[in-house]
Parts: structure tokens; C-alpha cells; sequence
């Protein structure tokens, strides 16, 4: 499938801040499950430089900002073409070992509820299974946390999500992540693109899911909200322990001005 | 109980009986001849001495004043250069070991493949930092400066405590104690050939500026970053920055703009090359670490991971340091270097395993218990000194989280004659050098021995009542 990507992110300020600096993981990760024909980020007025592949196989750049700053615009836009890979992240080169994500974060550590939960899903199945372990995870987060967008924010927790019952993908991802670790599952958080046709009902254009590692296959991707696999809808830009540290963008600015925050993003498929 | 005569079953570092053993020769005299009313003008003077340079303490959690001087011994520690020969390989040779060890776990993890440390132990470590994986800093060297902490048990027998891979503090007392005494006794200095310290801060600088990143084409900027004056070290940092000649920061002064990072003067924006950071980890950059860091400089870790930057130590190196990873010190010597450890590790049980754990709970009155991550002497029990209650509250703490505790013997610290109010006594002593690493691996012949100043007491942590010495190596 080739997709189409426009997605700018505005950030203004008011009073105007005396400078910013951003961290953009913004690239599409480079797998066999895609190819990037074409792809720009522009940050309008930013000095750009400090770029470099991390250990976890992303591309990450950083972006200042001499202020005064009233608004800063990140467009991002591109075109990638997309095979389905049934999630599996093949060819997919990074250093980290999957063990370095086996240790919770404040986001992603389970409590009682999702340990039992985590237990339960999977009391069925075999340890010899790990995929249908890692599906069965998946299947019983979707059904304890119901996709309601406004029920939480950025900085809820996986068990906070799981007891409110309602969240949405930051929250699903969180919750598989902690369900998982609880298992000794490695899992970590994935940002990225889907394109959704309406008539699919699928959420969100800028998304994210979750990866765990199973043994004999390497990285696979659930996505709790939607109950799939990532297939060739799906473009993947990076990954981290949780939603803070694979975020797409991490900003911070100086000054005391107040932040308010314009997102647009499209995802629409090229016709060949 | 520990009694003053089971006190002589400690190997004394002076006296072997009668006989003054060699290194301390040259104070046998000195001490002895010493009256009473000059002892205590020397030290009030030196008292004094110390206040008048600033240099103070403050203890966390004591509550009390955070000017405290940290109490000064006048009666040096003292090794001869053979026995420090021996403790200088050593150390150099644990530092080797322990920054190819964090070379190898940011980069392959060998180690942990070829089945001789856990990767849980390394990858579950909350020091390990998945951010700087596949990063590789200028020379390959993450711990530029490894304070190895040390203590005596024999004539020829030291054990390692633990290693600061981090930022070890302290080296400034080595420093004033050194200049106080020469201040103070000029002929001692004149009657004993003792090897200078002095030069620890050029060193420092050249070690610094010889792991400026590999794209510096010029003379490489040194500065310290400090998280500000209320830092209980603010004193030991402001001091190196001015004995190194180099500009001390905070991180408002600092701001990361295209491929580098600066520093604001007042001559304009100037490119930094080097960052000997004070700083943990967790509070470098916010854009990376804690995103609520005031301390931080944001952007930092995309310039040192990118390779405009180098800082010391680097992000990640606490992963080496770790007293869970401590028992496998040895192991790295031999995996990396190939090579007999030269200082020995005291046996250590990990509460985390069953059977060790269980052993611990049964001979608590025995064994010193300390925390995993804990430093400083805090939320530690020494079973010899401890009451029945004590030891019961603690058993109950390590019930609770038993992966949070090592156990160690007790170990029969070494004693140096100290000045007491009765005279002079016999009093536990331990040893911090500190070892540079660089372009190549240095240190200054001394150290920060740190002096137990209770009687009997085996805890020498200034937080603790301990005190300090200078530390001499005869030339």
C-alpha cells in the first residue's frame, strides 16, 4: 500500500517563549514492512542539527529555537510504501537487546489488577505459545479498557487506565506493556501513522501500539485499540519504554508563556 | 561486643607490637614529642584553616548545621611505596575492567552472552540507561574518573568496598588536607620524602581534555557542571573548577544550538567541548531523562549521542557501579583483561538469591547489610553493633524486598593512630583513590582516607562521625 502522510503539530505561545529546543523521532523506521519513497520534516525558524540512529534503530534529530518564540510548526510529510508483515518487524537493525525492556516504567507498572489480569489471559495457554500468549493479552486489554477518548491524559498509568476502564491507545499500549513485563514478556511503546477509511472504524490517524518480543519471531506489534497486528496500514516511526520516552516529538521552551497545542494529521492511501 | 582489647586483634597500620613499622618511622617522633598544649593550638589552627577556605559539608538528613567541617585528623595515613604499588595496579586495573565492561554491555553485552554476569542484573538495572546503547564516546572510556574505595585488613592484605563509577566526591579534601599539613608541619614535609598530590586538578584537565570528542579540532573547553550552591558538594566543585582553570556551570549557562553545545560568556556564545557533570543522570537533559529536570540542559544527550559532546562521566556509567554488580568485578578482570585480579572483592551474599538470603537472615549479628543503591552509610546495619531490636527490624526489611540488600562480613578494618582527647588511639581507617582514565589511566600517589573518629566504631562516613586524614606515600 502506498500511504500518504501530512501531519503538523503547532505549538503557540503566548507571551512568546525566549527559545525551544525539540527532540524529533520522526522518521519512519527502516523494515521490511516499509519503504520510504519520500519524507520531510520541517520545523519553520529552527537551527537543525545533533542527528543520529539510536540504539533502538530510530532516526532522531533536534531542533532549537531563538526566541522570541510565538509558534512553533512541525510539518512532517512523506509518502511510504507498506507491506503487511502479519506485525512482525522484520529486518529491523538495532542494538538494543530485548531484555533492556523487561524493567517497568512509572507508566508501565503493573499493579495487582493488571498482574491478574495479565495471569488470567494467559492460564490457558502454553508457555511453548508465546504468540498466542502475546494475542490473548491483547484480546483481554481490549475488553477491560473501552476506547473513550477525554477519559485520560498524557501522564495516566497503565493501572490507572485499567481501573478507569475507558482510555485510548496511549492507555491500551500501556496497559499490554505492563501486562506483558508482568509475564516477563519484553514489550515497548510504538509511535506511528494508520490510515483509517471510515467505513473501518479505526482510531486515529497518528497512533500508537505496542511491540513484544517473541522467541523464534523477534518484535511483533499488537494494537490493543484496533485488536489487530499492524499490517500494511500501518506506518511505524519509533519505539521506547512508554508513550514519554518514544515520543514523536519532546519539547521544552523557556519563558512563562502558556502553551496551546493544533494537530492535524492525514493518512490517506496513494492510488497506483 | 567490640571492646578496646579485642581492638588489638586489628592489624595496626603503625605498630607491630612494639616495633613502628617503616612507613611511619618518620612520626614516631614527631608524635610522641608533641605537647599537649601545641596539639591542641595545631589543631584549632587547622580548624581554623579549613573555615577560612570554605570548606564544609553539609550531611543529609542530620539536620543540623550544614557547615559542619568535616573533622580533620592531624596524624597522617601513611603507605610505603611498595605497598602502594601494588594498590595502584590494582586499581588501574579494576578501572580498566570497569569501563570495558561498560564499553561492552552499551555495545554487544559479550559478557552477559558468553553466561558470566546476569542480564537481568545489567538490563534490569536501574542505572543501565537504554539511551546511550550503540553510543560510543570519545576513547571508548564511560567512568573517567573510578574512586575505589578500599580497606586494610593485614600487612598485605586490602579489600575493595565498592567502585564509584560515577562522580566520585571527595578529592578535595584529599587536597586541603595535604596543603593544611605542609601549612601546618613544613618540617615534616623537609624530614620525609613523601610523594606529592598536588597535581591531581592538571591531571584531571589533561584526562578531561584528552576525551574531547573526535571531530574538536582545537584546544578542547573543559567545563564542570554543578546543579548549584545548595549541593551538599558545591565547595568540591567550584574548588576543581578553579584549581583546573576551568569555568565552572550551571545548566542555565549552557544551551545546545545545532550540532554542539555552548556556553553563554560574555565574549559571545563559546562551543563546549568537555562536560565533567555533577549531576545524576536522571536530572541531565529533560529531554531525555526526567522531563520535569530544572537542572538539565535540554538537548544535551542528542548532541553527546550524536558525538559533539563529550560528558564525564557518561550517561549510563552507574550501571558498573552497582553493589549487585560489584561481585562481578573480578569476573570482568578476568573476561576483559584476562588477568588475576590483584585487589580482592570481600565475599558478598545477594538477599535477591534464596540461599543467600536465607544465610544472611540467620547470621544478621555478624554481617554488615547494606542497600543495593544506598551510598553515604545511610539504611545500612552493622550486626556487631547492633541491638537485638535493631537487627529484628531490620530481618523484617529484608523480608520485605530482600533484592534491595547484599551482606558482607564484617571486616577487621585496619587502624592508624589518631588524636583523641586522651591522646592518641588506634582508630579505623579506609582509602579512596582516585583513578583517572583517559588518553591513558593515572593516579595522583595518595588518596582521602577517611577515619572513624568514635572508638570502635567501623563506619567512616563523614555522614557518621567520621573524620579525615592525609594520606602519605613515601617516595
Amino acid at each position: 500500500m502506498r500511504l500518504n502522510v501530512d501531519h503538523s503539530t503547532v505549538y503557540h505561545f503566548e507571551p512568546p517563549m525566549r527559545g525551544a529546543v525539540q527532540s524529533l523521532r520522526m522518521t519512519p523506521s527502516k523494515f521490511k514492512g516499509q519503504q520510504v519513497i519520500d519524507w520531510g520534516i520541517a520545523v519553520e525558524g529552527a537551527e537543525r542539527g545533533a542527528a543520529f540512529r539510536d540504539g533502538a534503530g530510530d532516526w532522531v534529530e533536534t531542533a532549537t529555537l531563538l526566541g522570541p518564540v510565538a509558534q512553533i510548526t512541525v510539518h512532517v510529510t512523506g509518502t511510504v510504501d507498506t507491506v503487511d508483515l502479519g506485525g512482525v518487524l522484520q529486518g529491523h537493525r538495532e542494538r538494543m537487546p530485548p531484555a533492556a525492556y523487561l524493567r517497568p516504567s512509572r507508566a508501565t507498572k503493573a499493579d495487582r489488577a493488571l498482574r491478574e489480569l495479565a495471569e488470567s489471559a494467559v492460564a490457558d495457554i502454553s508457555e511453548d505459545d508465546p504468540l498466542a500468549r502475546a494475542h490473548a493479552l491483547t484480546v483481554a486489554i481490549r475488553s477491560a479498557i473501552d476506547y473513550t477518548p477525554g477519559a485520560t491524559n498524557h501522564s495516566t498509568t497503565a493501572a490507572e487506565a485499567l481501573s478507569l476502564g475507558h482510555g485510548v491507545c496511549q492507555d491500551h499500549s500501556h496497559a499490554l506493556i505492563a501486562a506483558a513485563l508482568s509475564l516477563n514478556i519484553p514489550a515497548r511503546y510504538v509511535t506511528g501513522y494508520l490510515f483509517a477509511s471510515e467505513e473501518e472504524g479505526l482510531h486515529e490517524a497518528s497512533h500508537a501500539w505496542a511491540e513484544l518480543h517473541i522467541s523464534g519471531l523477534g518484535w511483533v506489534g499488537f494494537d490493543a485499540s484496533n485488536g489487530v497486528c499492524p499490517d500494511d496500514r500501518y506506518i511505524r516511526l519509533g519505539s521506547g519504554g512508554d508513550a514519554l520516552e518514544a515520543s514523536p516529538i519532546r519539547g521544552v521552551s523557556q519563558g512563562a508563556g502558556v502553551e496551546r497545542l493544533d494537530v492535524r494529521v492525514s493518512v490517506d492511501q496513494v492510488q497506483q | 561486643m567490640f571492646c578496646s582489647a579485642f581492638m588489638s586483634n586489628y592489624f595496626n597500620e603503625m605498630f607491630s607490637g612494639k616495633t613502628v613499622r617503616p612507613p611511619y618511622q618518620g612520626l614516631d617522633s614527631w608524635s610522641a614529642d608533641m605537647p599537649q598544649e601545641l596539639r591542641s593550638l595545631k589543631q584549632s589552627e587547622a580548624e581554623a584553616l579549613f573555615r577560612r577556605i570554605g570548606i564544609t559539608f553539609a550531611v543529609y538528613g542530620d539536620g543540623g548545621d550544614p557547615d559542619r567541617l568535616i573533622p580533620f585528623d592531624m596524624f597522617p595515613r601513611v603507605f610505603s611505596a611498595g605497598e602502594w604499588h601494588k594498590l595502584e595496579l590494582g586499581v588501574k586495573q579494576r578501572a580498566r575492567a570497569l569501563n570495558a565492561f561498560l564499553a561492552d554491555v552499551y555495545y554487544r553485552g559479550e559478557i552477559i552472552r558468553a553466561g558470566r554476569i546476569p542480564a537481568d542484573l545489567v538490563y534490569r538495572n536501574e542505572a543501565f540507561e537504554r539511551a546511550v546503547m550503540d553510543i560510543k564516546p570519545a576513547r571508548g572510556v564511560y567512568s573517567h574518573i573510578v574512586g575505589v574505595d578500599l580497606v586494610r585488613t593485614g600487612p598485605d592484605e586490602f579489600f575493595v568496598l565498592e567502585d564509584n563509577c560515577r562522580t566520585p566526591s571527595g578529592v578535595s579534601y584529599m587536597l586541603e588536607n595535604r596543603e593544611i599539613m605542609m601549612r601546618m608541619f613544613p618540617q615534616l614535609f623537609r624530614e620525609n620524602r613523601i610523594a606529592p598530590v598536588e597535581h591531581y586538578p592538571k591531571m584531571l584537565r589533561r584526562t578531561l581534555a584528552s576525551v574531547a570528542p573526535e571531530r574538536c579540532d582545537r584546544a578542547p573547553c573543559v567545563v564542570i557542571l554543578t546543579p548549584g550552591h545548595f549541593n551538599s558538594a558545591y565547595y568540591e566543585h567550584s574548588f576543581l573548577a578553579d584549581m583546573m582553570g576551568v569555568e565552572l556551570v550551571e545548566a542555565s549557562d549552557l544551551f545546545v544550538e545545532g550540532d554542539f553545545v555552548w556556553m553563554r560568556t560574555t565574549e559571545g556564545p563559546q562551543r563546549v567541548d568537555v562536560i565533567y557533570r555533577r549531576i545524576d543522570d536522571a536530572y541531565l537533559d529533560p529531554l531525555c531523562f526526567r522531563p520535569d529536570s530544572m537542572l538539565g540542559v535540554p538537548g544535551l544527550m542528542n548532541v553527546y549521542r550524536s558525538g559533539g559532546v563529550t560528558i564525564a562521566s557518561a550517561p549510563g556509567a552507574g550501571v558498573a557501579d552497582d553493589k549487585a554488580i560489584y561481585t562481578f568485578v573480578p569476573e570482568m578482570i578476568r573476561f576483559y583483561l584476562g588477568e588475576e585480579p590483584i585487589l580482592n572483592n570481600v565475599p558478598t551474599w545477594q538477599c535477591a538469591k534464596n540461599d543467600d538470603c536465607k544465610h544472611v537472615l540467620e547470621n544478621l549479628g555478624d554481617l554488615v547489610v547494606k542497600e543495593v543503591h544506598g551510598s553515604g552509610g545511610y539504611g545500612m546495619l552493622v550486626g556487631p553493633k547492633s541491638t537485638k531490636e535493631q537487627i529484628a527490624a531490620f530481618a523484617d526489611k529484608i523480608r520485605e524486598n530482600p533484592g534491595n540488600y547484599i551482606a558482607q562480613p564484617t571486616l577487621a578494618l585496619s587502624t592508624c593512630p589518631t588524636f583523641v582527647d586522651e591522646g592518641i588511639a588506634p582508630r579505623h581507617v579506609d582509602l579512596r583513590p582516585y583513578c583517572l582514565v583517559g588518553e591513558s589511566i593515572e593516579l595522583v600517589p595518595g588518596g582521602l582516607t577517611r577515619v572513624a573518629l568514635t572508638e570502635g566504631s567501623l563506619v567512616v562516613n563523614s555522614s557518621q562521625g567520621g573524620g579525615v586524614k592525609d594520606t602519605w606515600v613515601m617516595a
